[in-house]
Formats: structure tokens, sequence, C-alpha cells
């Protein structure tokens, strides 16, 4: 807290903190530090940005009354799991390694195709830059120790917090020679939301495409036909988006009202 | 969850499509009853090339399927499906209700298998918490039951509604029949023939009912009689032969690439099968086989079928073994994640059993608490995405969620092996004659509520 500061400003700051979703006074105000403290997953040392999901603010998701619990000025972060470190166990290491052997023969290289390696869960994902989705995608098909020959689609995640990398396409592929499974994720931003598309490794990934740029309006450059699919062809809007909203009218049942379900508290 | 940007344009409903080259094109409209009149019309025009629109609402589109097809006389040139037309949003819906509610709408997908929705959901919600390992067996034996005899309720819908759409009505009627003695069996151990919500996160809703066990067997043996006769009805017909056989081809390389799976991809010889590459519920525990054919035609889809349904009679009789056993658990010991309700029927149809209700109202304010906590607010899961699959009846149904660490799903997505397989319609129909694209259709065995989710 700043020493200009009266005592009864103080008292005032302090009652203004206790007013939960008003970020704007001293003693509401939080950290990077403390953001860091609050978050799951944290990574060792600080090596890396967060991939921030979410900012939560008091508990119980209750803003429309004073703060009773006293959790009311409770500010944190959600990040998702965040880069995993070798060695990554089982085959998750063989496969990048093969995998960055093909990419540094072919002069793209691996540190610049692959952002990142998260292993998490027993799963293995590999953060890609858009660029180089193909070509990775083409390795991991063709590869006789890699082998991913089935792509089995591709879904769209949107995050909103995720400044510059708010929308992320993720493919799931299985080699079926080897009974393994690989997750490939690619982000980009709304601003900019084009990655080339995948068809011609994994022709079934067509209509998944298509699906995701329905949903969220990640644009598959290079996609044969990329229309809507499930949604009208003139609907306006991308449906899955964070800030589209979920629809429905209140409904009224015996005297009482019940607010459509995207109004309701939200406990998150 | 934030969600107060509006969308830009209020959603609205789409109007025909009219424009100028819409526009001067002849167009008939044809529904049941005598042709005789398009027909005559069509001859006087002289125009060989037809663009037929079949569906949405066509009885033998299996749904509101729409295929639009480019026919010179009786051969199809062009084939294209579109899809859509009962997308409801549940994906999006998920997102709004906590981890256990998305069992509700998850079941309401393909609704012909819905316990493999189910319990691929709840696999992956499990693994998200880390409590794979802590599901009670009774739970995953259960489970497992559920799972095959839906397989074998999904099948027979398939070879049933295949059989109708040729005109074999009581290759209709024997199937249905079959079916109904399943269902029974849902309604027994569920509660409900459809739309079950019976797998939760960390197990099943309820345990099997006294007497559901030997209710099974004899529904099993009840099925088997009506399987032979279906077999006897099928296999040694000659018309049924005539109309499947190399029809509806899709070799084993279009099927790889298209990502077609299931019994689509087993008919091209492939023994692919969740099942026994990436098991799950402890499947590896159970003695089946999984039937391939090489014929790669709907003939072989049939086969394959027929075939898979015997092998899923087999794991409920393990199964059914496993239950007789010893009880057991049936939902995790976690009382933070397990369903607070304990289920049991009164005068009055299932709800809460008294002693439940008289213990939380009657004697602990504490238990209270925690049911009406655990029931409004639902249980958080640690942030992170996981992928998980399971041998859904028409291939692999893949389910990829993301927890941001809250008591809802972040995202759920359900990679449905219907919507998948629809994309080989072109394949399986062009060059191939008008009346084939019916048969080709349903060995693809499409379920609209799971394609358009």
């Amino acid at each position: 807290m700043s020493d200009e500061k009266t005592p009864d400003e103080l008292k005032k700051d302090a009652a203004q903190a206790v007013k939960p979703g008003e970020g704007t006074t001293e003693a509401q105000r939080t950290t990077a530090t403390a953001l860091e403290a609050g978050s799951q997953h944290l990574p060792e040392g600080g090596r890396t940005t967060l991939d921030v999901v979410a900012v939560r603010q008091g508990l119980f998701g209750a803003r429309d009354s004073g703060d009773t619990s006293g959790f009311g000025g409770l500010v944190s972060t959600v990040a998702l799991p965040g880069p995993s470190e070798r060695p990554y166990g089982g085959w998750f290491d063989e496969v990048v390694d093969v995998l960055a052997e093909l990419l540094d023969a072919s002069g793209t290289g691996f540190a610049n195709a692959v952002e990142s390696v998260v292993v998490d869960r027993g799963e293995l994902t590999l953060n890609v830059v858009r660029d180089h989705v193909v070509e990775v995608c083409r390795h991991l098909r063709d590869d006789q120790d890699l082998r991913f020959e089935l792509g089995l689609g591709v879904s769209g995640v949107h995050y909103p917090h995720d400044t510059g990398r708010e929308l992320h396409a993720v493919y799931h592929l299985t080699s079926v020679t080897h009974s393994r499974r690989l997750r490939l994720e690619v982000a980009v931003s709304e601003a900019d939301p084009h990655i080339p598309s995948t068809t011609g490794v994994y022709p079934g990934h067509d209509w998944h495409e298509r699906e995701t740029f329905d949903f969220f309006g990640i644009v598959f450059d290079g996609h044969p036909g990329l229309a809507r699919i499930e949604m009208p062809d003139d609907w306006p809007g991308h449906p899955q988006r964070k800030d589209y909203p979920l629809g429905g009218i209140p409904v009224e049942y015996k005297g009482a009202t019940v607010p459509p379900a995207d109004q309701r508290r939200s406990y998150s | 969850m934030s969600t107060t940007r509006p969308a830009p344009h209020a959603p609205r409903a789409t109007s025909g499509l009219v424009d100028d080259e819409t526009t001067g094109i002849p167009s008939f409209e044809a529904s049941g009853g005598d042709w005789s009149e398009i027909a005559e019309e069509a001859a006087r025009l002289g125009e060989e090339r037809i663009v037929v629109n079949m569906g949405p609402q066509h009885p033998s589109t299996h749904g509101v399927l729409r295929l639009m097809l480019e026919i010179d006389g009786e051969t199809v040139t062009e084939a294209r499906a579109g899809i859509g037309y009962l997308h409801t949003g549940i994906e999006k819906n998920m997102e709004f209700r906590t981890w256990t509610q998305g069992v509700t709408f998850c079941t309401r997908m393909d609704y012909v298998a819905p316990l493999f929705q189910e319990a691929a959901y709840c696999l992956a919600v499990e693994k998200l918490l880390g409590v794979t390992a802590d599901v009670p067996e009774r739970a995953s034996v259960i489970r497992v039951l559920m799972m095959e005899l839906n397989r074998i309720t999904s099948h027979l819908v398939c070879l049933a509604t295949g059989g109708n759409e040729l005109g074999a009505t009581t290759i209709m009627t024997v199937g249905f029949t079959a079916r109904e003695e399943i269902l029974k069996i849902f309604e027994l151990i569920s509660g409900l023939r459809m739309n079950h919500a019976y797998i939760r996160p960390g197990g099943v809703a309820q345990d099997v009912p006294a007497g559901g066990v030997e209710a099974t067997r004899e529904a099993l043996k009840n099925v088997e009689h009506y399987l032979r006769q279906l077999e006897d009805l099928m296999l040694a017909n000659p018309i049924l032969q005539l109309r499947l056989k190399d029809v509806g081809v899709l070799n084993l390389a279009g099927c790889m690439a298209l990502g077609v799976t299931g019994p689509m991809l087993r008919s091209a010889g492939l023994p692919y099968d969740v099942r026994k590459t990436d098991p799950y519920c402890g499947y590896e525990t159970y003695e089946f086989d999984v039937p391939t054919v090489t014929s790669e035609d709907a003939w072989g889809r049939v086969e394959v079928r027929l075939e898979e349904i015997y092998q899923s009679i087999k794991i409920c009789r393990q199964a059914l073994d496993r239950l007789e056993k010893e009880p057991g658990p049936v939902m995790v010991a976690d009382r933070k994640i397990a369903w607070p309700a304990q289920l049991a029927i009164g005068a009055d149809g299932m709800g809460n059993s008294l002693a439940h209700i008289k213990e939380i109202m009657g004697t602990s304010m504490e238990a209270l608490i925690h049911h009406f906590k655990l029931v409004t607010e639902g249980f958080r899961v640690p942030a992170g995405q996981v992928w998980q699959t399971v041998e859904h009846p028409r291939g692999e149904l893949g389910v990829h969620l993301v927890s941001d660490g809250g008591t809802r799903p972040y995202r759920a997505h359900f990679r449905d092996p219907s919507f998948n397989n629809l994309q080989a319609t072109s394949i399986v129909c062009e060059g191939g004659q008008v009346a084939d694209v019916v048969v080709a259709v349903a060995s693809i065995d499409p379920v609209l509520g799971g394609v358009d989710r």
C-alpha cells in the first residue's frame, strides 16, 4: 500500500476491497506474483508464460450480495498444464525424437515447428506452429516409426484469456500400427484465425475442419470447400466461442421464474 | 464464464435459396404415390442429368439426412450429404451445466447408442479427475454389461431398418422385437429405455436391482432366438444377397484415409477395435473376438454386425457371471465426487430412498449441506484436457474434454463416428444405381442425433 494515504482512506480501501468485483482500490489490487501463486499448475522457476484460461474472483460465484464469506476479494488464475521436461516417459520420448530428427532433416527445424511438448494425465500434446502443422502431420503419418495413420478429427477450443492465441485447433491422431495416441494443438489469434488445412494428409479431417470453422471461425486455408456444416450457411457468428451467448428464455413454473442456463449463478 | 457480448446479429431462420442460378430451372416435388406425371414431364424436357434431393425428410435416410444426388439415368454420378438438420448445440449446452449433468446431455447425442456417449464422457471426466483407478470393479462390470447390451440393440436397429428400407418388413419386425427384450432390461436397470443418464462420473447411478441378472440372462436367451431367425431371414436370402453384395464398396485404404472406423473398417479386413487396442473398463479381461470380413461391401458389414452381436452376448454373459459373484460399491468412495443420492423404487416410482431423505432432513445437517452443495454446485475438476475413445457400435467415439478447474466443462467435444463415417457417402454411392444409395447409406449406419449433436 502507498504511504501517502491517510488511515481513513486505507479503511475505505479495505471496505471497498471486500466488495467483490471492484478491483480499483489498492487493497484489492493483486500482484502478478499473487496471480501466479494462486494459479494451478505453476511452472517451476517461472520459465514460461502461463497458458491462462480463466481468472476468477471470489468464491461461490456470488457477485450480487455482500461478501459474507470473506473470500470476495480473492483473485485466482487458472492455467492449463505447462510444458514438460524430458524424459517424457514411455514411448513419448521416442516419438518426439523421431519427429525432431525428421523436422531437422527437412530444414524446418524441430524448435521452429514445435513450440512445446506437454505431457499430462498420460497423454502427449505437441503445440505446433501453424505454418508447419501440415509438415508435422505428414511426418507423423508417413514415417515407419511414427505411423499415426488415423486422423480422428479436429476440435476447436476458445480461450478468450489466452491473449493473442485465443483460438486453438486440436488434432487427435492415432497410430493403429503402434497403438499410440497423440494430440497436436495449434493456437491462433482471433484477429488472424488462419491455419493451413490438413485435409491433404488426412482427408477425413474434411468435415471436422468444416465443423471447427463453423463453430469457432478458424479458417483452414487450402480446404477443398470450407462451408458451414452444422449451422445454416447464412448464420451470423460462431456459436461455440465463449462470447457467443447460449440463448434461451426464462421459464415460469408455478409462479417462480427460472432464468436461462447461461444467466444462472455460476459457481466456477 | 463470460457471456456478456451478444452475437453481432440475432440468430434467425434461413430462408429458401432463390437467386439467379436457381431460377428458371425446372423443379419437381415428389412424395408418395404415382410419379408418372413427373416422369412424363422429365421425358418431355429431354434432360438426362437430374439433381435429386433425397431428404432431409425421407424414411430411408435414417432421420434428417439430406442427400443431393446428381443422376444420369439410373446412375449416380455425384452424391453429397447435407447435415445439420438435427443440430441442437448439445456441446455448447454442456458448458453451462455441471460435470454430472453433462451425462444427461451427451446421452441424447446418438440416441440409438446412448450408453456409449455416457461411458466415454464419464471415463474422460474420471481421467481429468485422476480417479480412473478408483472406480469400483463392479461399476466397470455394469458399464461393460450395459454397453454390450446397447451394442446389440444398436446393431439390431441397423439391420432392422436396413432391411425395412429394402422392403423387407419382417427383418424389421424381428429385429425390433429382439431389441425390445433388451430395452426392457435397460428399463429394469436404469429406469429408462433411452436417454438413461445411468453411467455417472465415478461409477453408475445405482446397482443392478434384485433379479436383474436373471432377467438379463433370460433376455439374452430370447435375443439369441430372434437372432437366429434374423440370420435365417438375411444370410440365406438371395434377394438380399443380390441387393447387398458388391454395393457400397470401400476398401481399407479408403477407410483409413477417411478415418472410417467400426464395422465399416472391419468389413475391409482390419481388426481394429478400441476394446482390444486401447482397453477401458477392463475389456482386456473379457474373452471375445473381433470379427472381420474382406468383402469391403454392404453384405460384409451385415455379416460383421451379426457376428458382433454374438460376441457382445458372450461378453454380457461374462459380465453377468462377475456380477453374480459378489456385491460391492458401484460409485467411487470419494464423497467429494460420488453423487449423494441413494435411489430407490417407491410407490410413486423411482426417487431418493426414504432412509436417505430421513438422514439428510432429520438427523444430519452436514449431510444435507453436502448433498445440496454437490447437487447444485457440483465438484471441481483440475484444469487440463483429455481425449478418451471407446468402441461405439458405429466406430471410434472420441471425447475431448477441457477443464478450467471449475465445476463445469470448459469444452466438451464429441467425435461421433457417424459424423465422420458419413463423409464416405460420396465414395460409396457414386457410380452405383439410385436404388443402391439406400443400401450404401444403411451400411454406413448413421444416426443423425450423433452426427449433428
